[in-house]
């Protein structure tokens, strides 16, 4: 069976527009979250975001693709590109049906959508986009990315809420094995529009406060829910050899992934995610021993972060492996998070830096090594990344260093 | 062409407004017997441009014009025609 | 050994029938479910004609919280994965429900219950600062349509992997083919699979207005969807769903199960061409089609019966009559091919689903279901597309195919049971 390995990382973070930007201010603590700047939240109960900086479409676009797209579909564009760019890929180099394209989504182009209803409905039928058909739903990352790039492979969407970034780089590594050369990968997720705001807040889950080092505290005892964000990450995911024979620089391999979903909430009975922990590191073959460190979900809502806990401690033991949440910095991102928890753990794999978790005083009941304050200096081999979406999705992802 | 409703350069404004500027070629440059998939421009960015140029200037254009106008000539030509019939109707309504 | 996978349950939500088998009733029958629009006044839209399921959600089984709660598209997700589940004779209860997954497809989600709450939360679009606390409890649930396979993964205790693929129009096949991996590499040994789309609200059909896509047939709503015939003149908006039980097929024989059919090839490819765009030529659909066949391990001319995605505008039928032949070759003009979407109407994501229960229902009956409609081909549509009657006819394998917004192509293999 093929190795499946990331061999470009593509970031729209809220602490950084490109990959560069994004690591450094990771590692330096400096977080993106501030008041939402895209409309006036000031009336709702929640008033920050993290929303990417300093992004101009124009600069990074052909002007043919502005009116047809969601601010998010051009930020996905934009890390697509800038994904191929690392990896040193040019498409048209390559074999139109060995590259695929498999992203994520989690709510898709909201802020288009918005403005259509509203044509629609202050105005009329015939005031709605001939681009509404396409511009604001699930599928359209991936047809765009695979149009502009000339990718004529499998491709596929998954949604499952935050756990939707995990299932996807995992799709990307099924097809891989089954002969694809490369399939770009990943998600920038995000609705941050009134209506996608309000949408948010009837989950319950978003933290009230005005504070940005104070709203979002995951493994805190003033855990208080999270501050949305916007962003994620693309990566590239080529088969080993593929990777080997032109020469490219890998960052890590993509050695195991599960995904489980919790049991009923009725049933009392444990969640699914020490599971889906358990089976990723078999599918990697890889001990709990092995794995150097954890990228939690880290919801902030106490319940959830318990469960998180309990999972890592109930596999690793108490304080027994590094546990990081640099999306403190970012604000959780949906179907985005998980892949530049990726990006971030191939990065930390490179540089042997742990990055941070910011804010947090790590609740003591939690029984978590939880790296805060700065970056820990470790020789990172073998990560686990986690991730967990609205419901009872679980994945988790195990990443090993390059050899 | 005393009744003409739309001219070039509005047709150009709304083809932007609509679909973006044509990355292939200038479009203020000598474009308007140029074919629209020479200018980048698709199905797709016509229906979109037809629909903005209807709404701003209340004019009907019929189903199959964006299917058969091929340069911003014969597109221009289309809607001054959709736009004087439509002209004509309203006159006879009053 | 590589695992074989097979469809031993499923549930059909259609219009003209809910249940699998008033579904067939009304294919064999070549009857059409297209109409005039009845859930709001059409009349301000160019296209006022939809193939609507009537459909009482208390009646099929749900409770009013469930109904409450639940978009349409859900409501319809987990209707169909009941009758699915009973129809397979699998006491779900009694397997390890760490081994059981979900996958639903769907294009737009909750489009019916995003738009009536965007209504209320917006006055009617006055607003562009919308108001929270008109908000529903239940407004995140419909804003990410992860939460359909959280309603199905709820109503059959399922635990093991769950997701929602929505690659749009070609969801309801790529949903059941991403089931069938995982029974393959032992994700899970059951996946209940399919998809659901309840898309009949202005905004859907504002969108397809805008890009004359739908059919303007309002005067004949009953003959509106005119697949491969000369006088078509876009789709007819569908809605529905069709859940399927899939298991290891050694594993469905060991417990004596009705087998209905193996999926035994699947194959997806993108055009890269064009968001909603068709090359006339179909070389990716053909591509998709020939990966399909070869997973199956049969060729072009093993093809009994195409199961069409024939969606009725102008630019589909011809490019997959071109995709047919680049694959299939001269069988391509021997073998049956039909739409069902002359008579249930395409539901966008749920559609490849509903077809999947048509081509192995095809396979059960040895029926070709017909096009309806179909009386003057297109000179440009040249093949034997089964015009308004069904036909008994031995299929033993059916190639199933769709076509989607965002270039996706997407082709499924399904055989006989018991063909090795």
């Amino acid at each position: 069976m093929s190795t499946a390995v990331v061999t470009g990382i593509g970031v729209a973070a809220p602490n950084g527009l490109g990959t560069g930007h994004y690591w450094a201010a990771t590692l330096g603590a400096h977080s993106g979250i501030r008041p939402v700047s895209r409309f006036d939240a000031s009336g709702y109960p929640a008033r920050l975001a993290g929303e990417v900086p300093g992004f101009v479409a124009q600069e990074h676009l052909p002007s043919r693709l502005l009116p047809q797209t969601d601010h998010l579909t051009r930020l996905t564009l934009y890390a697509a590109r800038a994904a191929l760019d690392d990896a040193g890929i040019n498409p048209g180099d390559l074999a139109e049906y060995e590259m695929g394209v498999v992203t994520a989504s989690s709510a898709g182009g909201f802020e288009f959508g918005q403005r259509e209803l509203q044509n629609l409905w202050s105005k009329g039928s015939r005031y709605v986009s001939a681009y509404q058909s396409f511009a604001w739903f699930y599928a359209v990352n991936t047809g765009q990315i695979s149009i502009r790039h000339g990718m004529r492979g499998p491709s596929g969407v998954l949604v499952s809420d935050q756990a939707g970034g995990l299932d996807a780089v995992a799709q990307a590594r099924r097809q891989i094995r089954r002969g694809s050369g490369l399939i770009v990968s990943g998600a920038v997720d995000g609705s941050i529009c009134p209506w996608g705001w309000v949408a948010q807040l009837a989950s319950g889950r978003l933290s009230d406060s005005d504070d940005p080092r104070r709203a979002y505290l995951p493994f805190d005892a003033d855990a208080r829910g999270h501050v949305p964000g916007e962003g994620g990450a693309i990566l590239i995911v080529e088969d080993a050899e593929v990777a080997s024979r032109r020469r490219a620089r890998v960052y890590g391999e993509l050695a195991g992934y599960a995904a489980t979903f919790d049991p009923r909430p009725d049933t009392g009975r444990e969640p699914g995610l020490r599971r889906a922990i358990e089976l990723a590191l078999a599918d990697a073959g890889a001990r709990p021993a092995e794995v150097d460190v954890v990228f939690a979900d880290a919801a902030a809502v106490p319940e959830l972060d318990r469960q998180e806990a309990a999972a890592i401690t109930a596999v690793f033991g108490p304080s027994g492996v590094p546990v990081t949440a640099p999306k403190t910095m970012t604000g959780r991102l949906y179907s985005g998070a998980a892949p530049l928890d990726l990006a971030a753990a191939l990065l930390c794999m490179r540089d042997g830096l742990i990055p941070p978790t910011t804010n947090v005083t790590p609740d003591p009941g939690y029984r978590l090594d939880l790296v805060t304050g700065e970056p820990r200096p470790a020789q990172v081999r073998t990560a686990l990344v986690l991730a967990r979406g609205e419901g009872g999705f679980n994945s988790a992802v195990v990443l090993r260093h390059a050899i | 062409m005393a009744d003409t409703v739309l001219s070039f350069d509005d047709l150009k404004r709304a083809l932007r407004d609509a679909a973006g500027d044509s990355e292939e070629i200038d479009l203020d440059g000598d474009v308007y017997d140029v074919e629209f998939t020479a200018l980048g421009y698709d199905s797709l960015a016509l229906l979109e441009t037809a629909a903005v140029i209807s709404r701003e200037y209340r004019i009907t254009l019929s189903d199959d014009v964006v299917g058969s106008v091929r340069t911003p000539h014969e597109f221009l030509d289309a809607i001054n025609e959709a736009a004087v019939n439509e002209a004509a109707v309203n006159d006879g309504v009053r | 050994m590589r695992r074989r996978v097979a469809i031993t349950g499923m549930g059909v939500i259609a219009p003209g029938g809910v249940g699998a088998k008033e579904f067939w009733t009304l294919l064999t029958e070549g009857r059409t479910a297209t109409r005039r629009i009845s859930f709001f006044d059409p009349s301000p839209f160019r296209s006022q004609v939809a193939a609507e399921v009537d459909f009482d959600p208390v009646a099929a089984g749900l409770t009013p919280a469930e109904v409450a709660r639940m978009d349409r598209a859900a409501q319809f997700a987990v209707v169909a994965t009941r009758e699915a589940v009973a129809d397979s004779g699998i006491e779900l209860s009694e397997r390890d429900p760490a081994r059981v997954g979900v996958t639903v497809g769907t294009a737009v989600g909750a489009t019916m219950g995003l738009e009536r709450e965007y209504r209320t939360v917006s006055d009617d679009g006055q607003r562009y600062l919308v108001d929270h606390e008109r908000a529903v409890p239940h407004l995140y649930q419909y804003l990410v349509p992860s939460s359909f396979a959280v309603d199905v993964a709820h109503a059959v205790g399922a635990e093991g992997p769950a997701t929602v693929v929505s690659t749009g129009c070609t969801s309801g096949l790529d949903s059941v083919g991403y089931a069938v991996e995982l029974i393959r590499e032992r994700s899970a040994d059951i996946m209940i699979a399919g998809s659901t789309d309840a898309p009949i609200s202005p905004i859907t059909l504002a969108c397809f207005d805008a890009i004359k896509a739908t059919t303007p047939r309002n005067d004949d709503a009953e003959h509106a969807s005119r697949p491969f015939d000369i006088s078509r003149d876009g789709f007819v908006l569908g809605e529905g769903a069709a859940m399927f039980v899939l298991e290891d097929l050694d594993h469905a024989r060991r417990r004596d199960a009705h087998i209905y059919a193996e999926i035994a090839g699947f194959g997806s490819r993108c055009n890269a061409f064009h968001m909603t765009g068709l090359r006339p030529d179909g070389r990716e659909m053909a591509e998709a089609i020939r990966v399909a066949l070869a997973e199956a391990g049969l060729a072009g001319d093993d093809v009994d019966y195409i199961n069409a995605h024939g969606s009725g505008t102008k630019q589909n039928d011809r490019h997959e009559t071109a995709a047919f032949k680049r694959s299939l070759g001269g069988n391509a003009y021997r073998c049956p091919v039909s739409s069902i979407k002359s008579m249930v109407g395409h539901s966008l994501g749920a559609i490849g689903s509903i077809e999947i229960a048509a081509s192995a229902l095809a396979i059960e009956h040895d029926v070709v279901p017909p096009t309806a409609n179909l009386h003057r081909p297109d000179p440009e549509c040249d093949l034997d597309y089964v015009p308004l009657t069904a036909r008994p006819w031995r299929t033993d394998t059916v190639l199933t195919v769709g076509s989607g917004f965002g270039g996706f192509q997407s082709a499924m293999v399904l055989t006989r049971p018991g063909r090795s």
